[in-house]
């Protein structure tokens, strides 16, 4: 953890920070890390593509690139809904085998950014979670709740 | 923008003579006896020779200088050119590349050789003799041997800023000069005035240009200065070189810029000067990086797509100017996109030129004449298509050489011409290209291919099968009838990489045959791999693309065969075409509309029918490629953007064939069990 902290852009390491973006995604809030966010838009219309897997369900045109829109609630056991009015995409530049890639995440809300430090950090709990491990850089404490930080590339790949 | 590398540059413009020298020393085996490919060749190397030295680039330069040498004896016709030279010289030519690009895995050893055999054509007396007079030789064969020319500029002309030295040099890109100032006005040295000019020049200029060339050169003084231009004939060229060592020797010349400058006599017989006419062609051409032009594709896609979305507005709108200028855009759009797609098309014929080679040394290698007949190399593609289809290409003509032709024993047994005929051809076929490599070989071996395919379980003993079912098999990955495997083929790898490559293109591949007569593979390639015709679809809400160039027809399914759930056939006029129902391919839930449409795909000789809700018209597709994330997702072979900004998948109907095909199988096994 401590060196997710010290790689995504931290000063030193005692006051390990982090600048993220909180979404709200089901029930949980995900933070992701800005370095990987190029912009949040208003939902377009989606295209579904047969035989894709069911993450990543649907491509978008964002300004002129089609690209995959992700639903992270398909790999975080949660039900599917319907968009909202804050329904948005959150569209990130992730790297898969040293290629950049672009890839939009639907969330149903977008808090806001901020910053969580190493104090933040939370172990994560060896039992009583149903996510698979490997999704999760770590979990960190935010306005006394908790925040998911996901590994974007394992849960895209 | 970055600079690039002056090594860079060179090494380029190297490869681009490389290609013209290649082409010159080939052409030259089959016609010894023309001059102007001689000429060609030896411009070739004579810049390599004087840009190589220029950058550096020491060791190639000596080794051309040798190469050269050897090379003056042709141009003087003292050896004629025979196949034997062309081989050593092609080798040469191949070492001195390498020497340029890999000059560290390259042996001195190998130049030397080379250099020994080259060597061998050449009289060590001869040796001496001919660098010295070797800048009068290249024109004794047109008529005209040149012009005289005198220069008298007007004496103020250094004063406004002209320099009588550049054109002289402008005069020595022309041909070879003979340039001899004449002092006889320069005035004692009180008397002097040193803004003007004082002299004037002879020039014997060497060489084939017309006047326009010669007034061209002087087109901004002309006012300012007397030129008299007398042609010389061809006759009297060896006469008309003066004694000039008199002329300038006994003078000291008043300016000294003069004396750095003027090359006169005792400089001008360096061969150096002469063959710069190859220049001349580059004005109307530029280079650009491919990537730039890559860019301005994106960006007139990107164009295209907005395009579309306004046409779509316009034509919601009331306004009669706002559609006027939407049209106007679109027309501009449509011909900023047909240009920009003209200026990366490239014509094969630069893909041809390399197979020549290819075939020359296959044909010495396996002892097999072959000559190599090509046409249609005005054909243009797109440039990235080119670069892709060589391999595949070179693979072909290796196949063809290698299993086709038969050897020489064979073929006249045959009753054939001893030397056997490779045919590379490219033409348009509406919105395709088609390329064909034919050869007059023994033809595939139908019988062989079967009993192959039965041995590793293609095919199931027996079974009825055509001959171009048959042939399918070749394509098999892993499949290989040649019972010896050589250095060039029997290995079976390659006709399935060559039909990946070619699907990949978005193109298709088709092999036929005539026992004894020859093979003919054709591919079928799209003009460009940027935007394509597209046939838009509706399949429940969704929207699809098929390529148009796969469409055969649409019709409307009878509705006897929409009720039928058992057969998945359709009797088209006689042919049995199986079809998918694309509305459960893509797993949509819910009632297809009540009149169904089939669309009569094909990829190569299958045909396939895809139903679907509804054919709503042709689309102009700027093709997106999926993203690594769904590298998985094989009915699509992309995306594009529709005019409402959404995205649309385009069906990658060779992939759906597959499956098509995939399922009328399993359902003759399943009734047949």
């Amino acid at each position: 953890m401590d060196q997710i902290l010290k790689e995504r852009g931290s000063e030193t390491s005692d006051t390990a920070v982090m600048q993220v973006v909180m979404l709200g995604i089901g029930d949980e809030v995900f933070a992701l890390n800005t370095e990987l966010v190029r912009e949040i838009i208003d939902p377009v219309p989606a295209t579904r593509v047969a035989g894709a897997p069911a993450f990543l369900p649907c491509v978008v045109n964002v300004r002129g690139n089609v690209i995959p829109l992700a639903d992270l609630r398909v790999r975080f056991g949660m039900p599917k809904t319907d968009d909202a009015a804050d329904t948005r995409i959150v569209v990130l530049e992730i790297d898969i085998d040293g290629d950049p890639v672009l890839v939009g995440v639907i969330a149903d809300k977008v808090y806001e950014v901020t910053q969580i430090s190493q104090a933040d950090v939370q172990h994560t709990p060896r039992v009583g979670m149903h996510w698979n491990p490997e999704f999760i850089h770590f979990i960190a404490k935010w306005r006394d709740e908790f925040v998911i930080v996901p590994n974007m590339e394992r849960i895209l790949s | 923008m970055t600079i690039m590398d002056p090594a860079d540059v060179f090494r380029q413009e190297a490869a681009d003579l490389f290609e013209a020298l290649e082409e010159a020393l080939l052409d030259l085996g089959q016609r010894p006896d023309d001059r102007e490919l001689i000429d060609t060749a030896f411009r070739a190397l004579h810049t390599i020779k004087g840009s190589g030295a220029m950058f550096g680039f020491d060791e190639v330069a000596s080794f051309t200088h040798e190469f050269e040498t050897a090379f003056d004896l042709v141009r003087k016709g003292e050896i004629k050119p025979n196949e034997d030279l062309i081989t050593v010289a092609l080798a040469a030519k191949d070492y001195i590349r390498a020497l340029i690009e890999q000059p560290d895995s390259t042996d001195t050893i190998i130049g030397d050789a080379i250099l020994d055999e080259l060597r061998r054509f050449i009289g060590p007396n001869d040796k001496a003799a001919f660098r010295e007079t070797t800048y009068a030789a290249p024109v004794a064969a047109s008529g005209r041997a040149g012009w005289k020319l005198q220069l008298a500029f007007d004496n103020q002309i250094l004063r406004n800023g002209s320099n009588p030295l550049d054109y002289l040099d402008d005069l020595r890109k022309l041909g070879a000069c003979l340039v001899t100032a004449l002092t006889d006005d320069v005035p004692l040295l009180e008397d002097l005035e040193p803004e003007y000019c004082f002299l004037k020049w002879d020039v014997t200029l060497h060489s084939d240009c017309d006047r326009a060339a010669i007034d061209d050169v002087f087109m901004f003084v002309q006012d300012e200065m007397k030129l008299e231009c007398l042609p010389i004939m061809a006759a009297e060229a060896s006469t008309l070189v003066p004694p000039l060592a008199e002329t300038t020797a006994g003078h000291s010349l008043p300016l000294d810029t003069v004396n750095d400058g003027s090359q006169s006599a005792p400089q001008s017989d360096r061969p150096r000067e002469e063959p710069k006419k190859s220049d001349d062609k580059g004005i109307s051409t530029v280079r650009v990086q491919a990537e730039r032009l890559d860019e301005l594709m994106d960006r007139v896609g990107e164009l295209v797509i907005a395009q579309a979305r306004l046409g779509q507005l316009a034509a919601a709108s009331d306004d009669v100017s706002i559609k006027a200028i939407a049209e106007e855009i679109e027309r501009l759009a449509a011909s900023l996109r047909d240009t920009t797609m003209g200026a990366r098309m490239v014509p094969i014929g630069s893909l041809f030129g390399r197979f020549r080679r290819l075939i020359h040394d296959l044909s010495r290698d396996l002892g097999k004449p072959v000559e190599l007949i090509t046409s249609g190399e005005d054909t243009e593609l797109d440039k990235t298509m080119i670069e892709r289809l060589a391999d595949p290409l070179v693979h072909l003509i290796r196949n063809a050489i290698d299993h086709g032709i038969e050897d020489e024993a064979n073929r006249s047994a045959a009753g054939k011409t001893e030397i056997g005929r490779i045919e590379i051809s490219a033409g348009h076929a509406g919105a395709q290209v088609l390329v064909t490599v034919r050869d007059n070989g023994a033809g595939l071996n139908t019988a062989r291919i079967r009993a192959k395919a039965e041995e590793q379980g293609l095919l199931a003993p027996g079974a009825t099968a055509s001959d171009q079912e048959i042939h399918q098999f070749l394509f098999h990955p892993g499949f290989s009838t040649a019972q010896t495997v050589s250095a060039l083929s029997g290995r079976g790898v390659g006709m399935d990489v060559v039909k990946r490559t070619i699907e990949s293109l978005r193109g298709s591949i088709d092999i036929s045959t005539t026992p004894g007569q020859g093979t003919t593979v054709t591919l079928r390639l799209p003009l460009t791999l940027a935007i394509i015709e597209g046939l838009l679809i509706r399949v429940g809400e969704g929207r699809y693309i098929v390529p148009l160039s796969a469409v055969e027809e649409c019709a409307e399914l009878s509705a006897a065969d929409e009720r039928s759930r058992g057969r998945d056939f359709l009797n088209m006029r006689g042919d049995l075409v199986p079809f998918l129902r694309l509305r459960s391919l893509f797993d949509i839930a819910g009632q297809p509309d009540s009149f169904q449409k089939i669309i009569i795909a094909s990829a190569g000789e299958t045909r396939v029918g895809l139903i679907v809700d509804q054919i709503i018209g042709s689309h102009q597709s700027v093709i997106k490629s999926l993203s690594k994330l769904h590298s998985e997702v094989t009915m699509f072979s992309g995306a594009t953007i529709l005019g409402d900004g959404s995205a649309a998948l385009i069906l990658d109907v060779a992939q759906l064939i597959a499956i098509g095909q995939g399922r009328s199988e399993s359902q003759t096994v399943n009734e047949a069990a």
